[in-house]
């Protein structure tokens, strides 16, 4: 009989839950869910070694343990401190812990243009997003921003660092996804760039997924660049029979018409699983996919602006018989699913 | 006159070579450790002694050796911190330059005590001569056979490297040494889990600065105790401190812990006073990411009593009226010196050398510089001054290591404690703006530098 292992008891914000030992007090918020759960820029969990940097998830740990319940002398990030049983967190309790967020939302905008208009990640960026929660009206930066030109990785995705704001993420999954050390951070401080080896392409079969990990518009998917603004698609989850990754994808519709393949993420902006750069970049047809059901978007997302909670089949598919007719099947299996 | 246990042969002929050492009574404490101590009796000793860390933070180094993890089959590393790159601190090139078998000599010690077969000395690049001298220290100690298999017959075996560092200041923390060492960025990890746990190569590493490693010698020879002696309170044993700046006599000395920073300062024996018969003004007292203080401040504490070179009396008053022993960088500035074209001047540096992995340092400590070149040039407002200390305070603990805060308190004390040299500047720009230390190229990069 397998021996039960000891929960440990955590408060975050005064909300108690009991996790696993080796839970970081992020993933033990993200259990409790809510506006309790710090935001994160660089953490992502599906990358070894990644959190840490950006600093957004700072919390005050106001109690360490129950054996040792001096508090943290210091804000910890949240994304690599592990909880101790009789640990108590505060996170949006904490006006250490807003100021400290505050200050952190206001560094990262120094250098980060605020092109959200002609941005191909607005509507999904997490610094937007960030910056509407804890940042203030106006800078207080009078200085020139660091400009740089953009750079093409390959004939599929582009490289803006004017936008970059160094999380590493993509850097993380280059190293870890296609093994092949050929992308990474060139110069220290803020002179610091993402690069590859003089202008190297980025050519691997996963290498799209760099696009999806980035959590602003620094690195972007050059066949959907300027298409449309992300809340006036519909995404729709579906899957094909590849045989380099899963196939399970998020198709994102204009019209008819398939605009962009990104992986499906949830709802910490994290992809469910990777995929490879055939399905995110040569797939762009209806039928060379099946088609699940409409992606579930939060209500709080720009892009649940255009969406619809009830399945029905995706309005452009209703719109065009020929492509209705081949997808009476896919549609019946659809509905069971409901 | 003050005792010397580091540099009490420095002036000797030769010194610098195994022969010389050795009649001073070199490699005595290899002799009586390996023969006659178990490991665990160095630590203990080094425990006793009440040695601690000399890197700047001033961690007991017999707790930190305790703390060292000790699975089976695992090997453990001791490195050895020579990536010395704090502005205003040249100690440790200094003893290797001049002594280097004494740091072999506490490096094989220290093994010992640890269980570790391999040993790395991480010099900074730079310092290539002090490399070589290190270098050719260890092949003399080999061929004498205080190095290699089986050392002194019994059955201990070390081997040490020296490792050259890339040249980069946060190579001098712990895990961004640790990183350089391993081959990579020079970027510091992540705490937990710390060193002695998962350090080199995840292996239980001890990470020691170079004189604090050259001071186990004397522990292991005199014993912990009587290392003690020395000192007071919980400042123990003796410090190398270098001197710099405005003094008549700079150089690197060897105090007692206790010694008064009046006495270090205007003595004969020590610093030899202000040069050119000015008077002193402030001093950063222990490298320069500490915080500066006021001459009124620097000789008597905010109570009136005397200021001592401790860890615990330069501390007394924390960081508003009290600066930090740190590495031992004592920075001695007169009357004629600007205080915002200094903290420019460090900023400048810590902006430099900030490795850009979170944000608060990557982008905080770039705005500092900015603001302070701006102030300085006489192009600054009075919101300025608020502004930049807002900054400080938001990038001071809220980083993933210590260069934040190394950034953000010299800011911070210049601030609190000259602040009307920045309003100066702001108020008479005219004035600001003629003025030149000869740093005027630094100002405009494009400008042409005058030959």
């Amino acid at each position: 009989m397998a021996e039960e292992i000891q929960k440990f008891k955590v408060s975050i914000d005064g909300i108690a839950i009991e996790v696993d030992p080796g839970t970081t007090i992020l993933n033990a918020a993200r259990q409790i869910g809510g506006d309790i759960v710090p935001p994160a820029m660089c953490y992502y969990s599906k990358l070894e070694g990644s959190g840490g940097k950006c600093r957004t998830c700072l919390v005050k740990v106001s109690k360490g343990s129950e054996k040792d319940p001096r508090p943290m002398p210091k804000l910890v990030a949240s994304c690599r401190t592990t909880v101790m049983d009789g640990m108590e967190v505060q996170n949006i309790t904490s006006p250490d812990v807003v100021d400290a967020r505050k200050a952190v939302v206001e560094m990262l905008l120094i250098n980060h243009p605020l092109d959200c208009p002609v941005c191909d990640q607005a509507g999904e960026c997490k610094l937007q997003d960030l910056g509407y929660e804890h940042g203030a009206v106006n800078t207080r930066y009078e200085f020139e921003r660091r400009t740089f030109d953009r750079v093409d990785l390959g004939d599929k995705i582009q490289l803006h660092m004017n936008r970059c704001i160094l999380c590493y993420r993509c850097v993380f999954t280059a190293n870890q996804l296609t093994g092949k050390r050929e992308h990474g951070i060139l110069y220290r401080g803020d002179h610091a760039e993402i690069s590859t080896y003089i202008e190297n392409a980025l050519d691997h079969d996963f290498i799209g997924n760099v696009i999806d990990v980035c959590p602003v518009g620094a690195l972007t998917d050059k066949t959907f660049r300027f298409k449309n603004r992300v809340w006036f698609t519909k995404p729709v989850d579906a899957h094909r029979d590849c045989p380099t990754c899963s196939g399970k994808v998020t198709l994102w519709y204009k019209g008819t018409d398939v605009i962009r393949v990104t992986g499906r993420k949830d709802e910490y902006d994290e992809v469910d699983e990777f995929i490879c750069n055939t399905c995110r970049f040569e797939k762009k047809h209806t039928d060379d996919w099946v088609l699940e059901h409409p992606t579930n978007v939060s209500d709080q997302s720009v892009i649940a602006s255009n969406h619809y909670h009830a399945f029905n089949p995706p309005a452009v598919i209703q719109e065009n018989p020929q492509l209705k007719e081949a997808n009476v099947e896919q549609l019946a299996r659809s509905e069971k699913l409901k | 006159m003050g005792r010397k246990l580091l540099l009490e042969h420095i002036h000797v002929p030769g010194i610098n070579t195994l022969a010389v050492y050795r009649e001073k009574g070199g490699y005595r404490a290899v002799e009586k450790a390996l023969k006659t101590m178990s490991p665990e009796d160095v630590v203990e000793e080094v425990k006793k002694s009440g040695l601690r860390g000399r890197g700047g933070a001033g961690f007991p180094t017999g707790m930190k050796w305790s703390f060292l993890a000790k699975p089976e089959g695992v090997p453990r590393y001791l490195v050895c911190n020579g990536d010395e790159s704090e502005p205003g601190t040249f100690k440790d090139r200094y003893l290797m330059n001049n002594i280097p078998h004494a740091l072999i000599e506490g490096m094989i010690v220290s093994s010992y005590a640890l269980g570790a077969n391999t040993s790395y000395i991480y010099i900074r690049g730079e310092m290539m001569p002090q490399i070589r001298i290190i270098e050719n220290a260890i092949q003399e100690a080999k061929a004498a056979g205080w190095l290699g298999k089986n050392i002194l017959g019994t059955g201990y075996d070390l081997e040490i490297y020296v490792q050259p560092g890339g040249g980069a200041y946060i190579c001098g923390e712990e895990t961004a040494l640790l990183e350089s060492l391993e081959g990579k960025r020079g970027n510091p990890r992540i705490k937990p889990p710390f060193p002695a746990v998962a350090g080199l190569y995840g292996c239980p590493t001890v990470v020691n600065n170079v004189e604090s490693i050259a001071a186990t010698v004397p522990i292991v020879n005199d014993g912990g105790e009587e290392y003690a002696k020395i000192g007071i309170e919980r400042s123990t044993g003796t410090k190398l401190i270098s001197a710099s700046g405005n003094l008549v006599k700079p150089g690197v000395y060897e105090i007692e812990m206790g010694l008064p920073v009046e006495e270090f300062i205007f003595s004969d024996e020590y610093c030899g006073g202000i040069a050119n018969g000015k008077r002193l003004k402030a001093v950063v007292a222990g490298g320069s990411s500490v915080p500066i203080l006021p001459a009124n401040l620097i000789t008597k504490t905010i109570n009136g009593n005397p200021r001592l070179m401790t860890y615990e009396s330069l501390a007394d008053g924390g960081f508003v009226s009290g600066t930090a022993m740190g590495s031992g960088g004592f920075i001695a500035f007169d009357e004629d010196q600007c205080i915002v074209r200094n903290t420019w001047n460090y900023t400048r540096f810590y902006r430099h050398e900030s490795c850009g992995q979170c944000s608060p340092c990557r982008e905080g400590t770039g705005w500092m510089e900015k603001l302070l070149y701006k102030i300085e040039s006489g192009n600054g407002s009075l919101a300025d001054i608020d502004l930049l200390w807002d900054i400080q305070r938001r990038i001071e603990g809220n980083t993933i290591c210590p260069l934040g805060d190394a950034a953000a308190w010299p800011v911070a004390a210049a601030i609190r404690h000259f602040r009307d040299e920045f309003e100066w500047h702001i108020l008479n720009p005219g004035e600001s703006q003629q003025r030149n230390y000869g740093l005027a190229h630094y100002a405009d990069p494009l400008e042409p530098v005058t030959q």
